[in-house]
């Protein structure tokens, strides 16, 4: 019989290496991410609920070109969240959709510019999203809790390497869709390596990228319940409380909460890829 | 060739080479020492692209690629303007070698002397027709205020004013080439590079297009590099055309010269099916007047005249060889009897007259229904030559070369 290969001491052999010489670096990320979690989530308590809902729906009704159902949907939404009492989960869970998107897409765009611009980027890139996206979302927990400890930071780590995957991934095809004529359009008038992202191809790619951001959302937001087990609050946690209590109110009422904010979400950015397309 | 007016030379390619493949240096060797295209690619899995072209572009010439899908045109039209980097040769436009330039003189160059016109149009999605057509100014830098001005000019030049903000979904197929087009001129490039530009559009359109093209040349007079697989649309455009195959020129020349004198087998059966009647033009199938008479003269010298060449009508010109009309052997005769001292009543001066570039196609229902033979005059009348049948259809008849005109 073969020896276990010890596959399983070594990564955890390599978490304790990183814990005790790269704290300083989890701690600049930790700062960085706490930041930009309490500023959107300030930013969206900002306002009194009742004065929050129609401010909101206003934006979106322009924000979509004027969609007038998606402003009465979003006031509709909204309303239920608060009349069920859930506001102020709702709004930290929004905060946390929106903050680790914002990670995600900084992060992602870039990586998906790369690799479309270089096969070897790309030959890199590919098996490490293929691995993020099949390894199981609670695997992630584990060393985002070991290096982060308990809290929205670790949720929010886990968040982002969940929800990336499609941004690299429909960036990446957006850009290397583009037809050849159109890359040689760019070069035959001389247009320099920066000219050609900045003109052609991310403005041709974007309806592609749109649909990447889309994808990142929904899974943003369907990882933050998952994330809330190692304490990342909001209406995540609202759902495990009533699985644990087996407390079908409770938990139904926050599940519906996450259901409303992810359907807002979505059509938002469905109409904005639309309304790009048809700028085309 | 004949006279020293000819416009100075503008794009020369010397011995241009390339190989498609990641050890292009072995196939080239391979190539030079006589294996064929077919061998290398077998030996060492590189394709050859183009062997062994050059040739050369005077400004203000329409010069025509052409050949068979996969005969390198396309390549050879990057290589110009090094969309694609030739393995080897080199490509001088205005004085400077575009192969040996950096990144930054190349930029340089493709911003300011090059325009490039794609097949499929290539229009940005995102921008209005304005933002496209201005788009090589944009990327040259030039102020906003400027480059709409610009682009304005160029979009009115190919008649497309008030589609301004619209959207390229918006167009036809005809109108958005026409951007594409426009987005070329706008830049004040004085070399076009055209890929398959018509080749796209139903062949109305296509038709239109190549008129249009003509008649902006003859206003822009740009130097014009037309990469095309169509052979009507070549000896329509080409002031010269390149027929390529396999990577390599077969044979460069006019529309006349390669229908007349096919280098070898394969231009011939390239060439077998021309309409002749769509190439060749009155130029090509006339006589010298010879003899004419002037107006001044009387009857009895146009009688002797007749008599001695044996025909029965005789051109009358004024002293300028400006046509008058034409005087036939029946009514000199009257004349002569008559005693008339001049020519001028019996002048008929209703006479069918034709152009020099008149295609023969245009000139046989003509000849068919005159009795006299066609005067051929240039655009202010003057007497260039005459047509006869027997002139057109042995011009139908011969593949042989010589020219016609004596």
């Amino acid at each position: 019989m073969l020896p276990k290969i010890p596959i399983g001491s070594w990564v955890s052999d390599l978490v304790d290496w990183i814990e005790a010489n790269l704290g300083w670096l989890l701690d600049a990320i930790t700062t960085l991410l706490r930041f930009l979690l309490d500023g959107f989530r300030d930013l969206l308590m900002l306002l009194p609920p009742l004065a929050f809902i129609p401010v909101f729906a206003i934006i979106v009704f322009f924000v979509t070109h004027r969609d007038i159902r998606l402003a009465v949907l979003s006031i509709v939404g909204l309303f239920l969240i608060w009349n069920m009492g859930l506001w102020n989960l709702g709004m930290l869970t929004l905060a946390l959709v929106i903050s680790s998107t914002v990670v995600a897409l900084v992060i992602g765009v870039p990586v998906g510019i790369l690799s479309a611009n270089s096969d070897t980027v790309e030959a890199i890139v590919r098996p490490i999203l293929d691995f993020m996206q099949t390894m199981p979302a609670f695997v992630y927990l584990i060393p985002a809790v070991i290096f982060f400890g308990l809290g929205t930071v670790p949720g929010m780590i886990a968040t982002v390497v969940f929800a990336m995957p499609p941004t690299i991934r429909l960036t990446n095809l957006g850009i290397r869709q583009i037809p050849l004529e159109l890359i040689e359009v760019a070069e035959a008038f001389g247009a320099t390596p920066r000219q050609k992202l900045l003109k052609v191809q991310l403005p041709v790619a974007l309806p592609t990228i749109m649909a990447g951001i889309n994808q990142c959302i929904m899974l943003a937001l369907s990882m933050v319940v998952i994330a809330s087990m190692i304490g990342a609050g909001g209406l995540g946690y609202e759902v495990l409380v009533g699985i644990q209590r087996v407390n079908i109110a409770q938990g139904f009422e926050a599940g519906l909460a996450i259901v409303i904010l992810a359907i807002i979400l979505d059509r938002i950015t469905q109409n904005l890829i639309k309304s790009e397309k048809r700028h085309e | 060739m004949e006279n020293d007016e000819e416009p100075e030379v503008q794009i020369e390619v010397h011995d241009l080479y390339k190989i498609f493949g990641s050890r292009p240096e072995k196939g080239l060797e391979l190539l030079k020492a006589g294996e064929s295209k077919k061998n290398i690619l077998e030996k060492t899995g590189q394709t050859v692209g183009l062997a062994d072209v050059s040739f050369q572009v005077r400004r203000g010439e329409i010069f025509v690629l052409m050949g068979l899908s996969g005969c390198g045109k396309s390549t050879l039209l990057r290589c110009i303007n090094r969309l694609i980097e030739p393995t080897e040769g080199s490509i001088v436009i205005k004085g400077n070698d575009i192969v040996t330039m950096s990144t930054e003189e190349l930029l340089e160059f493709r911003r300011n002397h090059i325009g490039m016109i794609f097949q499929n149009f290539a229009l940005l999605p995102h921008r209005t027709i304005m933002d496209n057509v201005a788009f090589g100014l944009e990327i040259r830098g030039v102020e906003t205020e400027e480059r709409y001005k610009k682009a304005s000019e160029a979009i009115k030049l190919v008649g497309l004013e008030g589609n301004e903000y619209s959207m390229p979904d918006q167009l036809s197929g005809g109108m958005k080439q026409r951007v594409g087009l426009a987005r070329a001129l706008a830049s004040d490039a004085e070399i076009l590079l055209m890929d398959e530009a018509f080749s796209a559009l139903d062949p109305l359109i296509r038709r239109d297009m190549q008129d249009e093209l003509l008649d902006l040349q003859e206003r822009l007079n740009k130097t014009v590099i037309f990469v095309t697989h169509d052979l009507d649309e070549a000896l329509k455009l080409g002031s010269r055309i390149a027929l390529m195959r396999d990577g390599y020129i077969i044979q460069v020349g006019t529309a006349e010269e390669i229908l007349m004198n096919p280098s070898n087998e394969y231009v011939e059966r390239f060439v077998a099916d021309v309409d002749m009647t769509r190439v060749l033009t009155a130029q090509d199938v006339m006589k010298k007047a010879d003899p004419v008479i002037s107006c001044k003269s009387g009857p009895r010298l146009a009688a002797r005249l007749m008599k001695e060449y044996g025909i029965s009508s005789l051109f009358v010109v004024t002293q300028h060889r400006l046509l008058k009309g034409i005087v036939t052997i029946d009514d000199v005769v009257e004349a002569v009897k008559q005693d008339h001292t001049t020519l001028e009543q019996i002048v008929i001066e209703e006479v069918p007259q034709i152009q020099t570039d008149t295609p023969l196609a245009d000139i046989i229902p003509i000849i068919a229904e005159s009795k006299y033979p066609l005067a051929v005059v240039d655009q202010d009348t003057r007497l260039k030559g005459i047509v006869v049948r027997g002139s057109v259809l042995s011009a139908l008849a011969r593949k042989e070369s010589e020219p016609i005109v004596a």
